[in-house]
Order: C-alpha cells, then structure tokens, then sequence
C-alpha cells in the first residue's frame, strides 16, 4: 500500500504550539516580575485579560472553525457572571456550586437558542445570536431584586469546598490561568479531534457532509453549546475578579468587542484569540490614559489591521517568519 | 426475482409551471449501471436531487433497498448506504485528498461525538481511505490539499469520497462533466472497475461513456422517460434517435 502522508503519522510541534507555550510561559511569570514593585494593578489588568481570553477563545472555536459568527457571545459571560451573583446574593458562595451553575446556565441559553440560531445561515445568524443576547440583557436589566439596571455587587469571592483559595488577587491569577490553559487545550484538542474535523468540514462545505451522511446541524449546536458553556465560565471568573456583576456585561458591545479581539489575533488559530484580547485589552488602556477621545485612535488602528494584516496578528507573524500560515 | 434497489415510483416534481421530473419510474437492479440520459434541461440532476434528498418530489415514492425514503432528509440517505458525486465538483477545498476520503470512513465507522484523540492520526480511519484512493489512482496525491488537484483529479476525488463510503447505491452526476480527453479515459476506466461491484445510476452527456458502461439506459426528455432498455435497443429506438441522439451519434 501507498504509505501514508507524514501529517497522518507522526504528531509535531507546529508554530502555533510554539507560540502557545511562549504565551503561557509569558503569563506564568508575570505575578512574579510584580511581586517586585507594587503593581497589583498590572495584576488585575493581565487577569483581566485572561477571562476575556477565555471568552475570545471560545468564540474562535465557533468562529474560526465552524464559521459561526455568533453576535452575542457576551450573554453567556453575563449569564455565567450572574449565576455567581444571583447564589452569593442568597447566601451561597462557593465555586462548587456557582461554577457548574455558570457553567450549566450558559450551556442551557446556548442549547436553546442554538436550535434557533442554526436553522440560519450567514448575517441571519450573525443578527439572531444578537436578538437573544439583547433579550438576556433586557432580562438581566429588569431583575429588580439582583441590582436592575445598576447591577450588583458580590460581598466576597466564592470558596473553594469551603476554602478560600481565590481570595488573594495572586492566587486568583494563578486560578485564572489554569482556567484559560484548560479552554485553550480544550478547544485544541476539540479542533483536531473527530468532531472538530466534522466541524471544520462543514464549515467549508456543508452539502459536501450531508452527502457523506453527517447531520451538520447536530455538531454545530454542540460546538455552540460547547463554546457557550467555555464563555459562561469566563463570566464565572469575571464575576469573582470584579467583585460585580451588571447587565453592561451582557451589552451588544461587549459581544462586539470579543468579535474584534478574535480577528485582531487571527480567527482560526485560538492562540490568536489570547494575543488579540491581550493587544485589545492594553490598546484600550494605554489610548484611554492618553486622552479621552482614545476610541479616534483605536478606531483606525483596528481598520489598519484589518485592511493590512489579514489573518490578524497571528497571520502577520506567520508572514513576518516567513512561513506558511498552518 | 430480485428486487430493485432502488425504485422510483410516479415521481413528479414541478417547479412553479415547470415540470421537471413527469411520471418517472425507474429502476436500479443489484449489480446494474443504469445510466440516465437526455439533453439539457431534461431534468437528470433534479433527478438525482429527489433520490440523494436535496429536494423532495412533489408525488410518488422512492424506495431504496424495499424501504419508503422519499421523505428521508439528505444525511440519513447517505448513512442509509446512498453516496452520490456532484455535476459541480464538490469537495472540502482546506482539507488534504486524504482527510476528505477519511472523513467519509469516518461517517461510517461509530460516532464522530468524540472530542479527544487526533482525527487525522487515526490509522483505522486513514487506511480504508487510502485503499479508496488506490482504487481510484489518486494514492500519490494524498498529502495534496484539495484545492489544489487538477479538475479532473477532483472529480475522481469525489469518486473516492463515494467509495469510502461503502454504499449501497452510487449516484454520479456527469462524473466526465468537463474533464479532458485523456482524464475522461481514466474515469472510464475507474467506472469499468467498479461496475458490477456496487449498482451505479449515472448521469452523463458523454455518449462513448454511456455506451461503454451502461447495461442499461434510460432516455430522459423533458422530464419524461422516452424510451429505456439495452444499449443496443436504445441505439436503435427512433425515437431516441430523433429526439436526442441524432445529433451526438452521427
């Protein structure tokens, strides 16, 4: 027989890896570099960075494989965020409890409004995902007894089993960190998995699946449930980094933005999806404390990405290093 | 008596005041290469459309292995055994040649709800895959990302993708549909191989094709079958002759 082509036989450290590894290896020291000047400021700013990575990055998953542009990805970062509320309003602080309730909360809204989203196709569902997540905003806005409008704030960070192991602002970032390790393995694996490459199939052709006997539909809800699920998390996370939750987190602009990050780092490659939340991130606050008109900068700094390195950043280096894009 | 595998039985199929497919019944024994033809417009796609489920017919049934699947949706057709070729070259373009045949093992070997292990590393999905693309003589062109496989290489993929497949029933909408001289031959050729193995309804404009392979033909005209039987006696009908092969046979 033929032998086999060496991608189908041999694992390999592509340069997304690398890249991957260097990022980890990057934020894995950071809270040691502070430790040296009183910059816990720096430290809640790469926290936060890390729970919108999150986010990004399940976001990317839909996005950059199964071409499911989803317009209000920040609902389930608002859901996850107010499953933490809502319990520690009533008394109930731990993790235990609050993550698998983000966690189911955001997969529930995912699995029922992705049976919606997925009859469509194209801008139709790029405007159906926004519908219901301007209808979890309204609702989130009109829960009088959790803050409103106003939101709420959480009187202390959940424990974990009872221990309080998120309580430092040090051990939180650690926590975060293993959380965004755990979404980005996770998604990798997803991707080059089975399902994945139904996923990445149907993105390129979905008739072409049909025909060889997938019911597309039925892998691309997972996916949406799946990366629903990843962002409820983030929110999770975001509540207990903010000590706050708010329908804001829900806001279209906050779905807007995660859609900007994905494609600042490069839509297909969720290490691009770290890079772009962290560019973002850091654009914003070092424009917004130059002047308050930041967002006239920003603004043509994003077009200029677009328009000159397509592929995002990701696809920039790639380009810079002189390799082809994989 | 053996039984059809596939049956179409009064199959209607109007669109708007067009009728496409009119009174159709047609059969596909085992073993058998049907083929289909008729000029354009004729409605042989629109056919091939209603038996892999693209549309629906408007009346009449479809019966595949003595089971009613007029009503089946596309994917459940294919994973019931029904592979079919597109007359547009249909193929995931990002993917290697060998991903877009393991993928169709893939369809058939268990469940793809599996979220570890590396899909394209799977020996057991790879291998059939490769033996589809050895069947085919596309083995060399296995690392190739589709998009860039000649035409004609991209129609004998799609050829291999069926294969994979291990159906029951082979669809091929104009496999020869603009391939050269030379990559038509091989498609012949391919087809011969094939034939008697798996039951074939083929779609095709190329009449040495249909008379190489065909052990019977059908003569689709405005939706209606004008005449269906052997080769020969098709060759001969005059009304075939004077309706459709006047001017492609002499």
């Amino acid at each position: 027989m033929t032998p086999l082509p060496a991608a189908a036989r041999a694992p390999r450290l592509s340069t997304a890896d690398a890249i991957a590894l260097a990022i980890f290896a990057i934020l894995a020291v950071i809270p040691l570099v502070t430790r040296f000047g009183a910059e816990s400021y720096l430290l809640s700013l790469v926290t936060r960075i890390m729970i919108f990575a999150i986010a990004a990055v399940s976001l990317d998953f839909i996005v950059g494989y199964g071409a499911l542009v989803s317009f209000g990805h920040a609902a389930f970062v608002g859901l996850g965020a107010y499953a933490v509320g809502i319990l520690a309003f009533h008394g109930l602080n731990d993790a235990t409890l609050a993550l698998p309730a983000a966690i189911l909360l955001s997969a529930l809204f995912a699995f029922v409004t992705g049976i919606v989203c997925q009859r469509t196709k194209g801008v139709y569902f790029i405007m159906i995902t926004l519908a219901f997540s301007q209808m979890a905003f309204f609702i989130a806005s009109s829960l009088s007894l959790y803050g409103g409008d106003d939101g709420m704030t959480i009187r202390a960070r959940n424990t974990v089993a009872g221990f309080d192991l998120m309580g430092s602002d040090g051990a939180l970032y650690y926590v975060v960190f293993l959380f965004l390790a755990g979404a980005y393995l996770l998604c990798r694996a997803f991707v080059a998995s089975r399902f994945g490459r139904v996923l990445r199939g149907a993105r390129q052709n979905p008739a072409r699946m049909a025909t060889m006997g997938y019911e597309v539909f039925r892998y691309q809800l997972a996916a949406y449930v799946i990366s629903g699920a990843l962002a409820g998390v983030a929110g999770f996370l975001l509540a207990n980094a903010t000590a706050f939750v708010s329908p804001a987190y829900m806001a279209w602009q906050r779905s807007g933005e995660l859609i900007i990050m994905v494609m600042l780092g490069g839509i297909g490659t969720l290490y691009g999806a770290i890079v772009g939340t962290a560019t973002f991130l850091l654009t914003e606050e070092w424009l917004s404390g130059l002047t308050e008109q930041w967002k006239m900068i920003f603004g043509p700094f994003l077009i200029l990405v677009v328009l000159f390195a397509r592929g995002g950043l990701a696809g920039l280096t790639a380009r810079l290093l002189g390799r082809r894009h994989d | 008596m053996t039984e059809p595998v596939l049956r179409l039985q009064s199959l209607r199929k109007r669109f708007g005041g067009l009728v496409v497919t009119d009174d159709v019944d047609l059969e596909v024994m085992p073993g058998e290469l049907h083929a289909v033809i008729g000029p354009n417009g004729a409605g042989k796609t629109t056919l091939i459309h209603q038996i892999s489920g693209t549309l629906t017919p408007d009346s009449g049934r479809i019966l595949f292995a003595g089971d009613d699947i007029t009503h089946l949706p596309v994917h459940a057709r294919a994973a019931g055994g029904i592979a079919r070729s597109f007359q547009i070259t249909s193929v995931l373009p990002e993917f290697s040649v060998l991903e877009n045949v393991a993928l169709a093992v893939q369809a058939r070997d268990g469940s793809s709800f599996r979220f570890f292990g590396v899909a394209e590393r799977e020996g057991g999905l790879n291998e059939p895959a490769m033996e589809a693309l050895e069947e085919v003589g596309l083995a060399e062109r296995a690392a190739m990302r589709a998009a860039h496989l000649s035409h004609g290489e991209r129609r004998t993929l799609e050829l291999a993708i069926a294969l994979a497949m291990k159906p029951k029933l082979l669809l091929l909408d104009e496999p020869m549909a603009g391939t050269s001289a030379q990559e038509t031959e091989r498609l012949i050729a391919v087809l011969q191989r094939l034939k008697g193995r798996l039951p074939i309804l083929l779609i095709e404009h190329d009449m040495t094709a249909v008379f190489a392979l065909a052990d019977r033909i059908s003569v689709l005209i405005y939706g209606r079958i004008l005449a269906s039987g052997s080769p020969d006696a098709v060759r001969a009908d005059p009304q075939v002759v004077a309706a459709y092969l006047g001017d492609s046979m002499e």
